[in-house]
């Protein structure tokens, strides 16, 4: 047996498990750093001013009232018109057809469109609403964010749907009931939980989302709840206050950070939740 | 009596007939069926709407600079000058130093929570991977702007300044003052970001790998390292070029991360150490600035490329993924 051939092949083995350890610890050790030095910054200008009060004019205090507001609304917004259209698309893809080559391409395109730069988005929806209209404006910035959500939402109603056992169809076909009847009342009902998970991983993605909302509802110092004009939102007061000069501004930009930070991490959390809840084991 | 007017009444009510109901249900049905087939094909159309309306927008630019959009450097927007090169330039830099640094490291990660991981700490570790993968970019933009950056400034950038210094080929990549934002900077925040992408596919290919082979190779006396090696890494070779051009595709389009740290300069510096700009940095810093329907067009026209570029990266990235999917059904 040759010793030194197995001296050099155990170090390297060695090594490699070494550099995989390293890698590992550095890696999570990073990104836990970057938590943690935003828990820290966020946490230092939390108070109830944050959530009362408008965004301050430089040089003074104020909180993040019309950003956060602004933010709600454009998601919710979003939300309402991206998901039926994403759950629609879906059950196409998942039902009627499924063995379709339609299908095949349009779940190639989705999955792309998934990961499509979002300032593509933003540059889209400002040729096509911002611009034709004149002015930027709230509407555009939440279709702006439904684009993003209609291909997370058909991605998670396509799989949960294909996870919905046939037999259970074939039953409901076989007490005479119509198609879009079984889908609706059978199906749908079936694959509930994880479809409701694809609508929270779509909000947890779009609460984050800046680019898009640059320029389609830019946004704005004061209170406004008008669709037609521009809105605030926390990611663009973030931008926008991080890089001024003026600490106050930075301050806020920390725990704005940090709100937006904790609201995506709770979704996400909650919808593995409810997908964990429901997966028999 | 009341009973009886009872009965009339409901004679009068239209019952329908087996057949009406037989063609109200197959009318709803149709309905239901042409409804989501509108929304499905609904996404190819996004997808033309997008290549449309950013060819119309950036037509004026495209027209007024012709092909030399794409070769010169030159951005003036007083004299209306328009040059794509710096922005492309900095996006295939950034990139590249991104993925020079997140695809071993990546790759390392999913071999450590696949074949050394004690079996208790694969789950968690695999979900704060995923957690981390969603977290928004701004968040990675502020960190580095704040925290990141003064620290390369003050720590990291004389030091590469000074060993490269003397070097014939490095010593102009790692030149000038140590500004903290640049080049490079951009580049290393791209890599943290994308690093939760590369490792959770990678780790989901590594882990279709059959154990039989793992075991022969085993078997035969391999050690860890040889079975990743020689075993996982070529059965999975396409997924995991799929994962890295995703993460790849990712770290093209970034916009705010980058742009907190890049600098905005239109010029391509030698150094990775200057500031630079990237094609998603400058529309999100100049866009609503842009006066003029030059300017403005020849954003989208910088939009447009990038759009292409990623078009093309992702749908490579799909393509094997898919090759992987299907070997894995069949």
């Amino acid at each position: 047996m040759d010793i030194s051939l197995y001296r050099r092949r155990r170090r390297r083995n060695w090594m490699a498990q070494f550099f995989s350890l390293a890698a590992t610890l550095v890696g999570l050790g990073w990104l836990v750093l970057i938590l943690a030095v935003l828990l820290w910054e966020g946490f230092g200008g939390v108070s109830s001013k944050v959530f009362t009060e408008m965004t301050p004019p430089p040089g003074s205090d104020g909180g993040l009232l019309n950003p956060i507001l602004g933010s709600l609304i454009m998601t919710g917004l979003a939300v309402l018109i991206g998901t039926p259209v994403g759950i629609l698309a879906g059950t196409y893809m998942a039902e009627y057809g499924r063995y379709a080559r339609t299908t095949t391409v349009v779940r190639f395109i989705n999955d792309i469109l998934l990961s499509a730069p979002s300032i593509i988005v933003g540059l889209f929806i400002y040729e096509v609403m911002v611009a034709p209209m004149g002015h930027f404006s709230a509407l555009a910035g939440a279709v702006a964010l439904a684009v993003i959500v209609v291909p997370v939402v058909i991605r998670t109603t396509e799989d949960m749907l294909l996870l919905v056992p046939n037999p259970l169809r074939e039953a409901a076909a076989a007490l005479g009931m119509p198609r879009a009847y079984i889908i609706r009342h059978v199906a749908y009902r079936a694959a509930k939980a994880g479809i409701v998970t694809g609508v929270l991983l779509a909000i947890a993605r779009i609460s984050g989302e800046t680019a898009p909302l640059l320029f389609t509802a830019l946004n704005n110092q004061f209170w406004s709840t008008n669709l037609n004009a521009p809105m605030a939102s926390l990611p663009a007061v973030i931008f926008q206050f991080a890089l001024s000069p003026y600490a106050e501004w930075q301050k806020l930009a920390w725990t704005g950070a940090l709100i937006i930070t904790l609201a995506v991490l709770t979704l996400s959390i909650v919808a593995r939740a409810v997908t964990a809840s429901r997966r028999p084991s | 009596m009341a009973d009886a007017a009872l009965g009339q009444e409901v004679a009068e009510v239209a019952i329908p007939t087996r057949a009406q109901v037989l063609v109200r249900m197959r009318l709803a049905d149709k309905a239901f069926q042409y409804l989501t087939h509108a929304m499905a094909l609904g996404v190819l159309g996004l997808l033309g709407c997008i290549i449309i309306a950013l060819f119309i927008g950036s037509l004026p630019a495209l027209r007024t600079f012709g092909f030399d959009f794409l070769l010169t450097q030159r951005w003036n927007p007083v004299t209306d000058k328009f040059g794509a090169l710096a922005p492309i330039y900095g996006t295939i830099v950034t990139s590249a130093i991104a993925m020079a640094i997140a695809v071993p490291i990546g790759l390392l990660v999913a071999m450590f929570l696949t074949e050394l991981c004690p079996l208790w700490l694969r789950r968690p570790i695999a979900i704060a991977v995923e957690l981390l993968a969603g977290i928004p970019s701004i968040i990675y933009g502020i960190w580095g702007l704040f925290v990141f950056a003064p620290f390369l400034q003050a720590h990291v950038q004389p030091l590469l300044i000074d060993v490269f210094g003397e070097v014939p080929i490095l010593s102009s990549l790692f030149a000038g003052p140590p500004y903290g934002i640049g080049t490079l900077t951009a580049g290393l925040i791209l890599a943290i970001m994308v690093l939760p992408f590369i490792t959770s596919i990678s780790r989901d290919v590594f882990e279709a790998v059959p154990a039989v082979l793992k075991e022969s190779a085993y078997g035969l006396g391999c050690t860890t390292w040889e079975v990743f090696r020689n075993v996982v890494l070529p059965y999975t070779r396409v997924g995991v070029i799929g994962g890295i051009m995703l993460g790849l595709g990712r770290a093209l389009g970034e916009t705010m991360a980058v742009t907190f740290v890049i600098g905005n300069a239109h010029k391509i510096a030698p150094s990775i150490l200057a500031p630079g700009t990237t094609i998603s940095a400058t529309i999100a810093n100049e866009f609503t600035e842009a006066v003029g329907d030059l300017y403005t067009s020849s954003l989208i026209a910088l939009g447009l490329i990038l759009f292409a570029i990623t078009l093309v990266v992702l749908a490579l990235a799909r393509y094997m993924l898919l090759r992987v999917e299907r070997r894995l059904g069949a």
